[in-house]
């Protein structure tokens, strides 16, 4: 049977939730389905446009899975040109023409340039798709002065993007205040002194009336109604939206007021087999401009092709936002009742609260500077959650103390908004066996696009596993019944030395593989001294007991020290006489040094005294520690690096050597932003610009790679190194056992903008005592093999067996490639266990 | 410390204060790849060196611990617990490794090998 074909004109966020609703549902196997698109990339994450000036790659934005439209036919780069309604075709700007039985509209809208005389000179941009913003970073580059037009929110993203490129960002606003269609004049101007603080110029209650050319032609000058003038070099316009609509119109559909395309409760326009989705419909009298509610429409008009019935009902236009760092939220309806307003110009935090005019509910608020009410609140406004007596507790300074259960939410609330995700949905899935965060994300898509919603889903998610039964326990392990944090809290107040001391104090039992390592390690943070010495070489895991790596077959692997990756031929010559001499197999690891394998216990000592002979020292790539810190030879030796990124990694690398962490560490530094040495890959990465150093934090997911966040930009040397000890210490202290940093993070509650308070702005107060830290790491550390290789009592312990001398009779080895590898079981001897 | 009837052979395998407190070393037993334990309190274990998981000889280089009253080596490989008294795995009771006699005589540690494993 042939299937109907489904026309979807557009492939933005909306068109593609289309067409993924439709997939979900089982829909492709009922309708043959054709995509246009305007652009020439497949649908991607216009919301998180502004990430891309972050360092958001093109496939970090992407909302297309792998294959998703492997059974779609797709015309990118190509937009309907024309519909032919009586013959139901649609014709491409190319020329393809193609029949349709159903026909989506989902074409999005245009940036809105105000008719002002110059608007159209070079060096002038909107702000709207990937190709815009690769034209305003092209033209960027070399210029002083950027001006965007429009302080709504894009126009704010649209600034920190100008600022982030380098320039000095203005921005000019026709209304009285910032963000005129979402805050009040209180909550503008907590907003405006905000964003002033991060050196962003802010103009209200300014029209533009021309933008004259300079000399070159290019923008030079924008001049306003009362007379003053801007110079300029480059302009962004962000003054609204308007629906694209011309198709619909050009068809005979009925439109809008002021544009867009009319559709009904189904979507539906005035041609029963069209539907118009997103923002160039008019849906309820008016143009939804969010993404989620474009989503709604699109599930509505999912459903009615596979005969379902789904109505759009309006949408919830609540937002929360980080425009440059500062929380700006508004939820409900703050047009009536009464006001409760709580401001603070010092801390530049605003809120305002209404209230419904019987004085029982929460109608709706704003919320500048401090939105952690924000979810509460939203639910409690939709009727979701019970409004306590006292509602203007909750945006009281001393508020948050004792939070409304989550319990008290109803099953139907929506608790990620972004994916439609109800609290029931969640709950399910904890029922079915999801029992971290991660895996709830992975089974409901809740917490996946903004992430907003990461702290409801985490309090939801232990609520369900406590209300289950499940125990939700933070104990390291049976002999503490204390998380690693509160150990490392308890070692540092208490000045506790050693593991029997703790054990006494504060545990049970004798220990075991758990805890006995995870205290070695606080201990080994906290400056404990050489880590073999005394009761702490029997806590120790075989790794660090041996100071090498522990292969399958029984053996070690060694690897030196390469700082930097840079290395003397001398230095190399010896690895390879050294590995010569022991019979070793040598590998170059994936973070630039040579790993030695198939040492035996009683091989290391003679192997490191070998190396350290020849100035090497351990790698320490057998612990918990900083491992590596990877570099691309830089501006030294090539010609697009823009600063020394080898000697930059050589200081790091011997600064951080030793460190003991909760995981192993790797970092790198890249001298340019062409990333050869893959800095958003690791745990702490630096990129050179052209103004200093970049930090990146918290990549390096392990099995769940995960790309590094932007912490600070054009850093000089100093301040670099001193942020990079703070963000270090403060994961060493706090995190969990194993935990690498990119877990982490994605559990530290406020993100990115939360560790930026805490490791640049100090809000803890803790970074002196951070820096003390690394500074007595830096000032004591010393080389664990040059320390065991002169201590007797230490080498005493390299030994296979303690009553005879000689090797493991088990351990065999095969020769492949020239080289040695451990034997496989089928080329072994039986061993005598498994005879008898 | 366990002692057998049918031990004819106890092989010396260091003084006592050689072994570290809480930590294993391995010894050739005659043909027999033996993990000692000496834990606090001074108690004596000796096992079969060979991890059945790994199928490596490398029981004597895990950590010493206890679960509830269980005294118990961790395989420094994959992880598993064994029970230092009679070798069963405390992960997979399906699996256990030898257990050996051994007693401390004037300061030493003895091993005993059954008289049919007297190589």
């Amino acid at each position: 049977m042939t299937r109907p074909t489904l026309v979807v004109a557009g492939n933005g966020m909306v068109g593609h939730k289309l067409v993924e609703a439709l997939a979900e549902r089982g829909g492709l196997d009922a309708w043959r389905v054709v995509v246009f698109g305007e652009e020439r990339r497949l649908a991607y994450d216009r919301v998180a446009l502004s990430s891309f000036f972050d360092g958001a790659t093109e496939d970090d934005l992407t909302l297309v899975a792998p294959g998703a439209y492997d059974e779609i036919e797709v015309h990118l780069g190509d937009p309907i040109a024309g519909i032919d309604r009586a013959a139901g075709t649609v014709t491409s700007a190319a020329g393809v023409q193609v029949a349709y039985d159903a026909l989506v509209l989902a074409t999005g809208s245009y940036p809105f340039v105000p008719p002002v005389p110059g608007s159209g000179l070079p060096g002038c941009f909107v702000y709207r798709t990937l190709d815009d913003l690769e034209a305003i970073r092209h033209d960027a580059s070399g210029r002083r002065v950027g001006a965007v037009v429009g302080g709504g929110l894009l126009g704010l993203e649209a600034a920190n993007a100008l600022r982030n490129l380098g320039l000095e960002p203005h921005v000019v606003e026709f209304a009285p205040r910032l963000m005129p269609m979402q805050v009040d004049d209180g909550g503008g101007a907590v907003l405006r002194a905000r964003i002033e603080a991060l050196g962003v110029h802010v103009h209200t209650g300014m029209q533009t009336t021309e933008l004259a050319a300079g000399d070159d032609g290019r923008v030079a000058q924008m001049r306003f109604a009362d007379g003053t003038s801007l110079d300029v070099d480059l302009v962004v316009f962000s003054a609204g939206i308007r629906p694209r609509d011309e198709l619909a119109r050009a068809c005979g559909l009925d439109m809008g007021e002021r544009g867009g395309i009319v559709v009904d409760s189904a979507c539906r326009t005035s041609d029963p087999r069209i539907f118009a989705v997103g923002e160039c419909a008019v849906a309820d009298g008016r143009v939804w401009g969010l993404v989620a509610p474009g989503y709604d429409m699109a599930r509505v008009v999912a459903r009615r092709l596979l005969g379902g019935d789904a109505e759009f009902a309006g949408a919830d236009m609540s937002t929360k936002l980080k425009l440059l760092g500062v929380d700006v939220a508004c939820f409900g309806d703050v047009s009536t009742g009464e006001s409760i307003t709580f401001s603070d110009a010092v801390n530049g935090v605003y809120k305002r609260l209404v209230i419904t005019p019987d004085g029982t509910r929460v109608a709706g608020g704003i919320l500048v500077g401090d939105a952690t009410a924000y979810t509460t609140l939203v639910q409690m406004a939709r009727g979701d959650m019970p409004t306590p007596d006292d509602p203007a507790a909750l945006i009281a300074p001393a508020a948050g103390a004792e939070p409304v259960g989550v319990g008290a939410l109803a099953g139907t609330a929506t608790v990620c908004s972004c994916n439609n995700v109800t609290k029931s949905a969640i709950c399910d899935a904890v029922a079915g066996g999801a029992t971290d965060v991660g895996a709830v994300k992975a089974c409901t898509k809740a917490g996946t696009s903004c992430g907003g919603c990461v702290p409801l889903v985490t309090q939801l998610l232990n609520h369900e596993l406590a209300a289950a039964g499940v125990e939700v326990t933070t104990h390291l392990c049976e002999h503490f019944a204390y998380s690693r944090q509160e150990l490392f809290d308890l070692i540092r107040v208490h000045r506790i030395g050693t593991f029997a001391e703790l054990l006494a104090r504060y545990g049970t039992g004798r220990g075991c593989e758990v805890c006995k390592p995870t205290v070695a390690s606080i201990l080994a943070s906290l400056g404990a001294g050489y880590i073999l010495a005394g009761e702490q070489a029997a806590l120790q895991d075989t790794n660090d007991h041996f100071l090498a790596n522990l292969q399958r077959d029984g053996t070690y692997s060694v690897v030196p020290r390469v700082p930097g990756g840079e290395l003397t031929p001398d230095q190399l010559i010896a690895i390879g006489q050294v590995a010569k001499d022991f019979g070793l197999y040598t590998k170059i690891t994936g973070g630039q040094r040579i790993d030695l394998f198939g040492a035996r216990v009683d091989q290391l000592p003679a192997v490191w005294a070998r190396l350290i002979a020849a100035g090497m020292e351990s790698g320490h790539a057998y612990g918990k520690a900083l491992r590596t810190v990877k570099s691309c030879v830089g501006e030294t030796w090539c010609r697009y690096g823009v600063q020394d990124s080898t000697s930059l990694a050589i200081q790091l690398e011997l600064r951080y050597r030793g460190l003991r962490a909760p995981h192993k560490l790797k970092s790198a530094v890249s001298g340019c932003a062409r990333e050869c040495a893959e800095a958003q890959g690791k745990d702490f990465g630096v990129i050179a610009t052209e103004k200093g150093w970049n930090l990146y934090v918290c990549g390096n997911g392990g099995m769940r790679p995960q790309h590094a966040v932007l912490l600070a930009e054009d850093l000089d040397t100093d301040t670099l190194i001193r942020y990079i000890d703070r963000f270090l210490m403060f994961y060493v202290r706090t995190a969990d056992r194993l935990e690498r940093t990119a877990s982490w993070f994605n559990k530290l509650e406020g993100g990115i903008e939360y560790l930026r308070r805490v490791v640049m702005d100090d809000v803890l107060g803790i970074a002196e005592d951070l820096e003390a830290d690394m500074q007595r790491h830096v000032d004591t550390y010393e080389c664990e093999w040059k320390a065991t290789i002169e201590d007797p009592e230490a080498l005493a312990r390299f030994r296979s067996f303690v009553n005879v001398d000689g090797p493991d009779p088990n351990v065999v080895f095969v020769r492949e490639r020239g080289q040695i590898r451990p034997a496989r079981q089928e080329e072994k001897p039986t061993p005598l266990e498994v005879l008898l | 410390m366990t002692i057998l009837d049918d031990v004819t052979t106890w092989v010396p395998v260091a003084p006592l204060e050689r072994l570290g407190v809480d930590r294993g070393a391995g010894a050739m037993v005659g043909p027999w790849q033996v993990a000692v334990f000496r834990v606090a309190g001074d108690d004596v274990y000796a096992l079969s060196n060979f991890d059945p998981f790994s199928q490596a000889y490398v029981l004597s280089r895990g950590i010493v611990g206890t679960r509830g009253d269980v005294p118990k080596v961790a395989s420094p490989v994959y992880k598993q617990s064994f029970d230092l008294r009679t070798g069963v795995c405390l992960d997979d009771p399906a699996v256990a490794v030898r257990v050996f006699p051994v007693r401390v005589v004037e300061g030493v540690v003895e091993v005993g090998v059954p008289p049919s494993d007297r190589s």
